[in-house]
This record gives structure tokens, sequence and C-alpha cells, in this order.
């Protein structure tokens, strides 16, 4: 989390809110923030850490490990609407990748502004070709787009 | 958005908004399905739950955010190691 504590400039800048949840109490998100976070980031961490004790929460999003009790590193992008348009599940010993939930994001972003008509194709980021769905398209992809543009 | 929370000793937890009623129609398959699993293209469960935030206690209700991008990262525990 304090990665995302970090470059959490880079998330508002492109409207992004966020919220972190694990199964420790709100009392303990404290001491971890003043205590190890904040030396990290130089600075406390700037979005709301929910606790999650009983996990509810985990169970409602299938990020809830039974057998240890904690949480499993789930990451959602919900859009402005509330629908959920991504998700990436990790267990415990690995840990995310914010440039690519960022990169996500911003393709999530460009789909909604051209309200659909245009689609992010592989390895999409801002300034790259995008596909324009429709009968023309069909068949036709390998003319406008090939791998070696992911 | 948040609504402040004094600290205090009992232990409020998190909850989670009930989902749509149960369909009146037979399921076709045998697993039971969990109206509140979360997918991607469907509706993100909603909750409200005690928070840490900026050295204050907090609720946090997930449709506070309504009409934002949200990213919403669980992660296994405080003072773990990654």
């Amino acid at each position: 989390m304090s990665a995302v504590a970090a470059n959490y400039q880079k998330l508002q800048d492109l409207g992004v809110e966020v919220i972190s949840v694990s199964v420790d109490s709100q009392f303990v998100h404290k001491i971890w923030d003043e205590h190890e976070l904040s030396k990290m980031i130089g600075g406390e961490v700037p979005f709301p850490m929910v606790a999650d004790q009983n996990g509810a929460l985990g169970r409602a999003y299938g990020c809830w490990e039974e057998n240890q009790g904690v949480e499993l590193r789930g990451r959602f992008i919900i859009d402005p609407d509330g629908v959920i348009q991504a998700m990436e599940m990790l267990t415990p010993p690995v840990g995310r990748k914010l440039g690519e939930t960022i990169r996500q994001i911003q393709a999530y972003q460009h789909v909604r502004a051209t309200q659909g008509k245009e689609a992010c194709p592989a390895g999409w980021e801002p300034g790259k070709t995008t596909l324009k769905p429709g009968p023309d398209l069909v068949g036709n992809v390998w003319k406008v787009w090939n791998p070696s543009m992911e | 958005m948040a609504n402040q929370d004094s600290a205090s000793c009992d232990r409020p937890t998190g909850s989670v908004e009930s989902g749509p009623p149960p369909a009146t129609t037979e399921p076709t398959a045998k697993e039971e399905v969990s109206v509140m699993a979360a997918r991607v293209g469907q509706k993100a469960p909603g909750f409200t739950a005690p928070a840490y935030h900026k050295g204050g206690f907090t609720n946090v209700s997930l449709s506070d955010y309504a009409g934002k991008w949200v990213m919403l990262c669980f992660y296994p525990g405080d003072f773990t190691f990654v």
C-alpha cells in the first residue's frame, strides 16, 4: 500500500479515489501509518484505510482467505456508475504493479470518454492506436493493429 | 465524504449492503449463487465500514464515492512485508 500512497497524486490527477482494506482495526491502521508507512512515503497515508475485522467486505469481494483469516490482494477499478470494470487478485507473497493499474484506468477512462465507440487493444497506453469496432473492422484488425504495437 | 467518528471501546465492523432479493425463478445450476460476489461488469457491492483517515476515525461508505473513479485495494494485513 505504500507504493499507492507514494504515487497518490498520480491517481488524484486521473480523478481516482483510493480506499484500502485489511482485517486490521482502524486503530492498528493508525499506528502502522504513524510508525512505518509515513516514514516510507514522507507523510501520512492520504486515503482512508478501512477496517474489515470480520471479513464481511472481503467475502463480498471474493478476497477473503478463510484459512488464514486475511484478505488476498484484490484490486478493483470501479467506474463513476459504481460498476467494477477491472479486478486483479494476488496471493499474499507478491505485490502489485501500480503502473499497470494506472494503465487500465486510463484505458477505461478513454473508452468511457468515447462512449464505447473506441476500444483499447493489448498493451494500450495513452497516445497509442485505439480500435473502432464496427462492421468495417471485422476481419480487418490486422490492417490497423498488430502485436508489435503492444 | 466520511463521518467523523470518535474512538470508543466497542468494535464496530464493516457491513455490506444486502443484495437484491432472491430471484423467483429456480436457479438452473445446482451451485448456490452468491448474490454478493463481485464481478467485472457488475455493480460493486456496497459497504459501510470504519476507517482511519489522516489522523481521525471515520466511517467510509462506497456510496459516498458515486460519480467518481475508485481504486479499491485489499491487502493481507498491516505490518506485513510486501
